[in-house]
């Protein structure tokens, strides 16, 4: 018989201070865990996959059905007018179209010279659908509908129409999570343009209220950079792959070190509406350890 | 047996709540705030059934924010785990005919919540404009919040009152 006797009839209980106690023990280790190592986030992605996005696909498709019913029937109207203005554009954009052939024909040719064709292919590119948007209203992260199943690993670049809208930071089986480039805590290698000199884009969650994000460390020694350059990846960025458009500059001013710039950026996708996305199934080439 | 599938019920609603919020109250939301319907269900839980069951409910609740929003396993679950723990020392003086405790303790809750999600996510990383925050992101997420629960708090209450009528009456009849 066991030393042990417990009293009949008084099952144990651990009160709720030792519960709390070694709770928070747990959470502590996980979160060192997760912050050192990767090794945890795979299985409980996978299970938590099973368990919730099943859902909230169901609760997305619904939402996104009714919400596409609402704008059919306020958009008719604008439709009709819209389709006048826009058979007159076709017939500008058909004459435009020939022109533009012409010097694509040139540019074709010329980019052959110059071997550089390699550096402009296309990405080979999956849709996806967002299902679900950051419980709190701190960051802008959110889950999509596809994950390992389909091809998308972390690290993959997420754009929507033109624009850069962020990367898989994580992926189960049938989700995976877009930090998006507007987080507060999410920095982004960029270069501008029109004269390939690079800068840092920083989310920046104050001003995203009106719209925009931050930039910095921007050297402009000629003084040639102005309000509403194009900026893009850059060549450097560790994750994201070169030349995606992530936004025109929109405010510029000098640093108080008299050598570097710093401003605001209008991003060319708007977060705030977004419903589809597509990742980028081709992930940065990094350099194996 | 039934008490054990009321307690799976107020699991059940936290669910429910966590799937919507992240869903459909983000297309209902105001200037991009949403309400936080977990707190609501983790801070009830907790002055409702005590402090372990509040705790519980916060660490699972906390548990599914991490795993899909998270940056690290572990921050959220503790945070609300606290939030559920500290509610559930108000369960003595709790009684359901009281609204004033629950509302006030939602609001101090939520309150609590941005606070440490503003000191351990931006303030410890440099942003310092804590007015900023406060008046646009804490304060509308605490007045949403308190008024969502106007409408899931009954809910939750009927539960609770369900579930309480079964404990007393097992005790009669024991006795």
């Amino acid at each position: 018989m066991s030393p042990v006797v417990k009293p009949k009839g008084e099952k144990f209980t651990l009160p709720g201070k030792y519960l709390l106690f070694i709770l928070t023990i747990l959470c502590t280790g996980l979160m060192i865990l997760t912050f050192t190592t990767s090794a945890l986030s795979t299985p409980l992605a996978y299970a938590a996959g099973f368990l919730v996005v099943p859902f909230e696909k169901g609760i997305s498709k619904v939402g996104g059905y009714l919400n596409d019913r609402t704008e059919i029937l306020q958009e008719i109207r604008h439709l009709i007018e819209e389709n006048e203005a826009l058979k007159k554009q076709v017939a500008d954009l058909t004459n435009e179209n020939i022109s533009l052939q012409q010097d694509r024909f040139e540019l074709t040719n010329l980019r052959q010279l110059y071997q550089l064709d390699a550096q402009y292919t296309e990405y080979d590119k999956i849709g996806a659908r967002v299902i679900s948007k950051d419980s709190g209203n701190w960051y802008h992260s959110f889950v999509i509908d596809k994950g390992t199943d389909d091809g998308v690993l972390e690290n993959m670049n997420v754009i929507a129409g033109a624009g850069l809208v962020g990367r898989i930071t994580s992926a189960g089986r049938n989700w995976a999570k877009v930090t998006s480039i507007i987080s507060d805590n999410v920095s982004v290698s960029g270069k501008v343009l029109s004269t390939s000199d690079n800068l840092v884009i920083t989310g920046n969650l104050e001003t995203y209220a009106d719209g925009v994000i931050e930039f910095n460390k921007l050297i402009d020694e000629k003084n040639q950079i102005v309000e509403g350059d194009k900026i893009v990846t850059s060549n450097i960025s560790d994750h994201y792959l070169p030349g995606i458009l992530i936004g025109y500059i929109s405010g510029l001013n000098t640093d108080s070190n008299n050598l570097t710039k710093s401003g605001r950026v209008t991003t060319a996708v708007d977060f705030s509406r977004l419903e589809e996305v597509l990742v980028i199934l081709e992930q940065k080439q990094t350099i194996e350890e | 047996m039934r008490k054990r599938i009321l307690s799976i019920l107020f699991y059940l609603i936290m669910f429910i709540c966590f799937l919507l919020q992240c869903t459909l109250f983000k297309r209902l939301s105001f200037g991009g705030i949403g309400p936080n319907l977990l707190l609501i269900t983790t801070t009830s839980i907790g002055f409702m059934r005590g402090e372990k069951k509040g705790l519980l409910a916060g660490f699972v609740g906390g548990l599914f924010v991490d795993i899909f929003f998270g940056d690290v396993i572990g921050l959220y679950a503790m945070l609300y785990m606290y939030i559920g723990y500290l509610n559930g020392k108000f369960s003595r003086i709790f009684y359901p005919e009281d609204l004033t405790l629950p509302l006030v303790l939602i609001t101090l809750s939520d309150l609590s919540y941005g606070m440490i999600c503003y000191i351990v996510l931006f303030l410890l990383r440099g942003r310092f404009n804590f007015s900023y925050f406060f008046t646009h992101i804490i304060l509308p997420e605490t007045v949403y919040t308190i008024l969502m629960s106007i409408l899931l708090y009954p809910v939750l209450l009927a539960l609770y009152k369900r579930l309480n009528m079964d404990e007393n009456r097992s005790e009669t009849d024991f006795a």
